[in-house]
């Protein structure tokens, strides 16, 4: 007799990719509610100095909480905070390089607060570069049917955003009483 | 007048993209966030500064053969 393995099967939704005039904010809206999960993968730069990003649920900044680890090349730091904040690249990091960054969204559909699991790291020919775990939470009982994103000024042509539903194996469940 | 940001919004049932201006709240709240990042970034710079001053003077003491402060042999013995 065969073992049975589920397989997490990954479709992808959108892909968004920022031309030569920069985006402020990117927006994926009217998310299908038919996935477990949600992947969000980023190739980020920006023509700001700052090295974050910011992910607003259903467009909204209130609800969101997070806990970051962090490395820099040089020291560690750990910190917490009211948003949710992926790296991107700077505009003084090397030329055409960008930040990789994936998001895991698990049960975006449910009433209960959603959890971020972030991974992110920038790409930067120098000592300083970092990479960051993170977090985050959005304590809000409303379904995620929308996913903005914004920047402190523009993000960078050729950054792209690639957004993915993740569905469960069909004979992966198990319930714990 | 500079322009007012927009963003991009794809319907992903469609793949319809339309262009919307930030309103006042998002723009107000696009700063906040920098300034957030900001405020982050300086305190992690200050307490790197810090560790490494301790470090620094723990190292010095060490060599010179003098007590360390609980800081100081906190940077050194885990």
């Amino acid at each position: 007799m065969g073992v049975e393995y589920s397989i997490m099967k990954k479709t992808l939704i959108e892909r968004i990719d920022v031309d030569s005039s920069g985006e402020s904010n990117v927006v994926f809206s009217s998310i299908s509610q038919e996935y477990d999960g949600l992947l969000l993968i980023c190739s980020v730069r920006n023509d700001s100095t700052n090295l974050t990003f910011d992910i607003h649920p259903n467009g909204s900044s209130a609800d969101r909480t997070r806990t970051t680890i962090q490395g820099s090349g040089a020291a560690a730091t750990a910190a917490t905070g009211t948003d949710i904040t992926p790296l991107q690249d700077s505009s003084a990091y090397t030329a055409n390089t960008f930040a990789s960054t994936s998001v895991f969204i698990p049960n975006y559909t449910g009433s209960q607060t959603k959890g971020f699991s972030i991974e992110s790291v920038t790409e930067n020919d120098a000592t300083t570069s970092y990479q960051r775990l993170q977090a985050g939470l959005w304590s809000n009982a409303n379904a995620i049917t929308s996913l903005e994103l914004s920047t402190a000024s523009l993000f960078a042509e050729h950054s792209s955003f690639t957004l993915y539903g993740v569905s469960a194996g069909s004979d992966g469940s198990t319930s714990v009483a | 007048m500079p322009e007012t940001p927009t963003k991009l919004v794809v319907d992903v049932s469609t793949g319809e993209k339309t262009r919307v201006e930030l309103t006042a709240e998002e723009i107000a709240q696009r700063e906040a966030d920098a300034a957030a990042y900001a405020q982050e970034l300086a305190d992690a710079e200050a307490a790197a500064e810090a560790l490494a001053t301790l470090k620094a003077s723990a190292r010095a003491k060490l060599v010179a053969g003098e007590a360390l402060t609980e800081e100081e042999a906190a940077t050194i013995v885990i």
